[in-house]
């Protein structure tokens, strides 16, 4: 009973009435033919649209095709970008070796990696998901990297102080001491990875919720391009939560109660 | 390390003494080089609770991390029963000026944190772990994360995260800085019971004065940059202190005589511009001015 009372708070209904409102501009923009965005559709033609295709096979192979390739990519930077990022916040050594190139790859926009990406992979599928990796790879690997440095001075002394080992001070330290960080990284870095996935798939896809956009474009059926940035939108945003989720798994030391 | 027997929870004897023996600790910073510490002789010795006073910016927690083996001394030595410091070690633990609890870990966690690592038994940790966490009272939150407790708590749970260890010295810099005055007289009697109870050479650092007479054997005082002794003083009040003390003729007496030494140091402090100094300043001449009527009545 509690909980139900909750979710309809003053602020949700501002919220609902937030997105009524924007419909009902959506639909006085597109009757009053406004320069320049009269081909838009009406409001109703992308709800028809969203409709047939939700009951779609294809629209939903589309879907899992873009997962897979968000999923791929992205745990692929996780598994080798923190680890990568922990050597070089423990390590003095390996930093020097290795900070000064990834600092002049860094700035490169993961975009721009595509043709080579197409050319250097045997298969399109692989190019998408070194795109995607190198979309969260280095995002990932500055948190971490930042995470480790802003770990307080005291807490490593701390635990030397009390017998542990180098050792001990990675794994129970260090490692934990960056996970808010980590965590942080990974929130951006799904963020980027929609970004570059839906670019790449429109370039270079084969499927995907990109392609199904650009592929409503080349057809020329607007209300699809809109159901499919709908779509598009609505993915990132899940993953996104999914990654909040995790984040306050890995964390239960964050909730205040 | 000293095994503790079922019921007591901090075993008696086995304490350590610290000297620094013409220590100098110079920092450079941006070619020039300025020495915090010069020359630095100090002695602090057995089963005694020592304070250490100073203008902030005088070292004091150089002088913490020094003692403790974070780091180097530029030259001269510092001794644990005539052993040099070769680097941290539970022989002495901090407790830290600001809190060094670990966040990711629970209060139990952070407790038994120096034994686990150490490899002692998981049922013996526990049994230790138990008994320290209801004598600093807080058995019922040992699952709680630190943030979860106010910041009395906090420091409880940091003596305890040391004293489970049952160090030869143990160090605290400023730990009741930054609580609220209330809970800070309740921590200076419940860390006061504690040394009558246990002994342990404690080394104490504070720039309260109050805090720093009610609590210690000794007194010593430093001198502002470079960072030296200036002073000791010993303190003859009784043992088991409370609070009454604050009152007594004897207590007016050692606090004026610290005061005036500390007075010449922050005002050398405070001359070279550091603002910590002008606070401290602020503070002694006031009490200067209070005191006066109630200190001088021979
Ligand atoms: N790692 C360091 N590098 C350079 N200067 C330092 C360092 N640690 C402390 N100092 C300087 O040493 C002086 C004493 O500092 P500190 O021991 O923290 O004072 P306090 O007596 O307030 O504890 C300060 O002027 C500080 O700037
Ligand atoms: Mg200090």
């Amino acid at each position: 009973m509690k909980k139900m009372k909750k979710i309809f708070t003053v602020s949700t209904l501002r919220g609902l009435l937030s997105i009524i409102l924007f419909v009902v501009l959506w639909q006085l923009v597109v009757f009053a033919k406004v320069p320049y965005l009269e081909n838009l559709p009406y409001p109703k033609d992308v709800a028809v649209h969203g409709v047939e295709a939700v009951q779609s096979k294809t629209y939903w192979l589309n879907w899992e095709i873009s997962l897979i390739r968000v999923f791929v990519g992205f745990i692929a930077a996780q598994v080798i970008g923190i680890p990568f990022g922990l050597a070089m916040g423990a390590s003095k050594v390996f930093r020097d070796f290795t900070f000064s190139a990834f600092e002049m790859l860094r700035p490169v926009p993961p975009i721009a990696w595509i043709p080579l990406a197409i050319l250097f992979w045997p298969t399109r599928e692989l190019s998408i998901y070194f795109l995607v990796f190198v979309g969260a790879f280095f995002i990932v690997v500055i948190n971490v990297l930042q995470g480790v440095s802003n770990i307080s001075v005291s807490l490593k002394w701390a635990a030397s102080s009390l017998g542990a080992r180098p050792k001990d001070v990675f794994w129970k330290i260090m490692v934990p001491g960056s996970l808010p960080s980590i965590i942080t990284g990974m929130t951006v870095g799904m963020g980027v990875t929609w970004n570059v996935l839906i670019a790449a798939e429109m370039i270079a896809g084969q499927g995907g919720l990109g392609r199904m956009t650009w592929e409503a474009y080349t057809n020329h059926n607007i209300p699809l391009i809109v159901v499919g940035m709908v779509s598009i939108g609505v993915a990132g945003y899940l993953c996104s939560m999914a990654i909040r989720w995790l984040g306050e798994q890995a964390m239960p030391w964050k909730k205040r109660f | 390390m000293a095994v503790s027997n079922g019921n007591s929870v901090m075993s008696k004897g086995n304490f350590g003494e610290v000297r620094l023996e013409g220590v100098t600790k110079i920092y450079e910073k941006e070619g020039v080089s300025h020495p915090v510490l010069q020359d630095c002789m100090l002695h602090i010795p057995k089963g005694k609770l020592t304070v250490l006073m100073g203008p902030s910016g005088c070292g004091k927690t150089v002088l913490v991390n020094l003692i403790a083996g974070y780091e180097r001394p530029t030259s001269g030595r510092v001794l644990i029963d005539d052993t040099g410091v070769a680097g941290p070690g539970p022989d002495r633990l901090v407790v830290f000026q600001e809190t060094a609890l670990f966040p990711w870990m629970t209060v139990y966690s952070n407790v038994v944190f120096g034994c686990s690592v150490q490899g002692t038994p998981k049922k013996a940790i526990k049994e230790k772990a138990e008994l320290i966490l209801k004598k600093v009272g807080l058995y019922e939150f040992r699952d709680k994360y630190p943030s979860q407790l106010s910041g009395g708590m906090q420091r409880r749970a940091e003596l305890a995260r040391a004293m489970i260890n049952d160090p030869k010295i143990m160090i605290l810099d400023e730990p009741f800085r930054g609580l609220d005055a209330m809970t800070r007289q309740l921590m200076q009697e419940f860390y006061v019971g504690l040394f009558e109870e246990v002994g342990r050479t404690n080394l104490f650092i504070t720039h309260e004065i109050d805090e720093a007479i009610f609590l210690a054997d000794r007194l010593i005082i430093m001198t502002y940059q470079p960072g030296r002794v200036k002073a000791e003083i010993e303190i003859d009040l009784p043992r088991p202190r409370e609070f009454h003390l604050l009152a007594s003729p004897r207590f007016m007496e050692i606090r004026e005589q610290a005061i005036d030494l500390l007075y010449e140091e922050a005002a050398k402090a405070f001359s070279s511009g550091s603002k910590a100094a002008y606070d401290l300043v602020g503070a002694l001449v006031a009490q200067k001015g209070a005191c006066k009527p109630t200190c001088t009545p021979r």
